[in-house]
C-alpha cells in the first residue's frame, strides 16, 4: 500500500525496501547454499532430463526458492507443449 | 531452585550483546531473581566493564573451570544489587582455554543457587560461540536493523536450530524510529518477517546507553531511559510475563501508512 502510493508520486525507493529485497535474496542463498548460478544451471539439467520424457516449453520454464517463515522450498513450473503445438 | 540458561548471542561484533546481557542481568536482579552473568570471550574481556565491576576482578571464569579457584571464589557479586553476580572472562587467554563440555560442568553447578545464568557469547561462530552454546536452554539473537547485521543473525539462528536449541528468541537492538518512518531503516515487521523467529524485545537507539555504559552503571538502572524500559520489558518477557510493546513513534503501523499516503509518502 505504502509502496504503491509512493510509485504513484513518482518517488524513488526508500532505502529500508531496497534492503529489505537484497537481504530476502542473500538469505536463501545463505540458507540454501545455492548460489544463482547453481539455480540457472539446475534449471538448465532438469529441462534437460523432463525433455526426455515430455516436450515442454523450455523458454516459459521458471524454477525458484519460496520462503514460509524459516522454510525453503523449490518450486517449478514446466509448461508442457500442448498437443497442437506439437505438430 | 534450577537455573535456566540464557545464551546471548549476534554473529556480528558490536551489535549489543554485552549491553543486552548487562542489562538483562540487572532487570531480572531487581525483579528479585538471582542471576550470574559470564562472560565467555576469553582475551576480549568486556562485560566487567559494561557493569561497573572492573576493579573487584581477581579469579576469572578460565581460574574455575582449571580449578584454580572455587566457582563461588570467580563470582563477583555486584555492588547495587546483592542477588547479582559475574564470572568474568579471563583477559590472557584464548576461546581454547575452555571447551563446551567445562561450560555444561559449570553451569550445572550453578543451577541449583541461581535462577538465571546469562551467558554474553563473543561474536563468530567458531569455539568461543559453541562454548557460550553448549549449556543454553534458550538463545537469545541480538541484531540491529542493518543489512550485515541481520545476515549474520540468520547464520546463528540456523546453527542454533540445527543444535536443537531452537527456537532463539529475537532482540532488534538500536532501533531508530524516526529512520524508520521515513523508509530509510528496516522497521521491526521488516527484521521478523526476514528472520522468521519470535521476536522478545525492541530497543530504540538511546544515547543515554553509552552515557550510561561510560559510567559502568547500565541504562536499565536509569528510570526514563526507554532504552532502559525495552531492556526490562525482555527481562519480565524472559520470566514467562505478557508485557505490551512500547510504542516508539512509529512501527509502520496504520497510523503511519495512512500518514504516508497524506504526505505523499514521505
Amino acid at each position: 500500500m505504502a509502496s504503491l502510493v509512493k510509485k504513484l508520486f513518482g518517488k524513488s525507493k526508500a532505502s529500508a525496501n531496497h534492503a529489505k529485497e537484497r537481504l530476502h535474496l542473500v538469505l536463501i542463498h545463505d540458507r540454501t547454499d545455492l548460489s544463482p548460478e547453481d539455480l540457472k544451471q539446475l534449471k538448465d539439467r532438469l529441462i534437460e532430463v523432463i525433455s526426455d520424457y515430455v516436450e515442454i516449453d523450455a523458454s516459459e520454464t521458471e524454477i525458484e526458492i519460496a520462503v514460509k517463515g524459516r522454510e525453503q522450498s523449490l518450486i517449478a513450473n514446466i509448461p508442457l507443449k500442448s498437443p497442437r503445438k506439437r505438430r | 531452585m534450577s537455573a535456566k540458561v540464557v545464551t546471548v548471542t549476534s554473529g556480528k561484533g558490536g551489535v549489543g550483546k554485552t549491553t543486552t546481557t548487562a542489562n538483562l542481568g540487572i532487570a531480572l536482579a531487581t525483579l528479585g531473581k538471582n542471576v550470574v552473568c559470564i562472560d565467555s570471550d576469553i582475551g576480549l574481556r568486556n562485560l566487567d566493564v559494561v557493569m561497573g565491576l572492573e576493579n573487584r576482578i581477581v579469579y576469572d571464569l578460565v581460574d574455575a573451570v582449571e580449578g584454580r579457584c572455587r566457582i563461588s571464589q570467580a563470582m563477583i557479586r555486584d555492588r547495587r544489587l546483592e542477588n547479582l553476580f559475574l564470572i568474568p572472562a579471563a583477559q590472557t587467554r584464548d576461546k581454547n582455554a575452555v571447551s563446551p563440555s567445562d561450560m555444561i560442568n559449570l553451569c550445572d553447578q550453578l543451577r541449583n543457587d541461581m535462577d538465571f545464568i546469562i551467558i554474553d557469547s563473543p561474536a563468530g561462530i567458531e569455539r568461543g560461540f559453541r562454548n557460550a552454546l553448549a549449556p543454553s536452554d534458550e538463545v537469545i539473537v541480538v541484531t540491529n536493523p542493518e543489512v550485515s547485521s541481520l545476515r549474520d543473525a540468520d547464520r546463528i539462528i540456523g546453527i542454533v536450530e540445527a543444535e536443537e536449541k531452537g527456537p532463539a528468541k529475537l532482540v532488534i537492538n538500536r532501533l531508530n524510529p524516526a529512520m524508520v518512518k521515513r523508509g530509510d531503516m528496516l522497521s521491526s515487521e521488516d527484521v521478523v518477517e526476514l528472520l522468521a523467529i519470535p521476536l522478545i524485545g525492541i530497543v530504540p537507539e538511546d544515547p543515554a546507553v553509552l552515557v550510561s555504559t561510560n559510567h559502568g552503571h547500565p541504562v536499565v538502572l536509569d528510570e526514563k531511559s526507554k532504552a532502559g524500559q525495552a531492556f526490562v520489558n525482555i527481562a519480565k518477557r524472559l520470566m514467562g510475563e505478557e508485557v505490551a510493546w512500547i510504542a516508539l513513534e512509529d512501527r509502520n503501523g496504520l497510523f503511519s501508512k495512512i500518514s504516508n499516503i497524506f504526505s505523499g509518502g514521505r
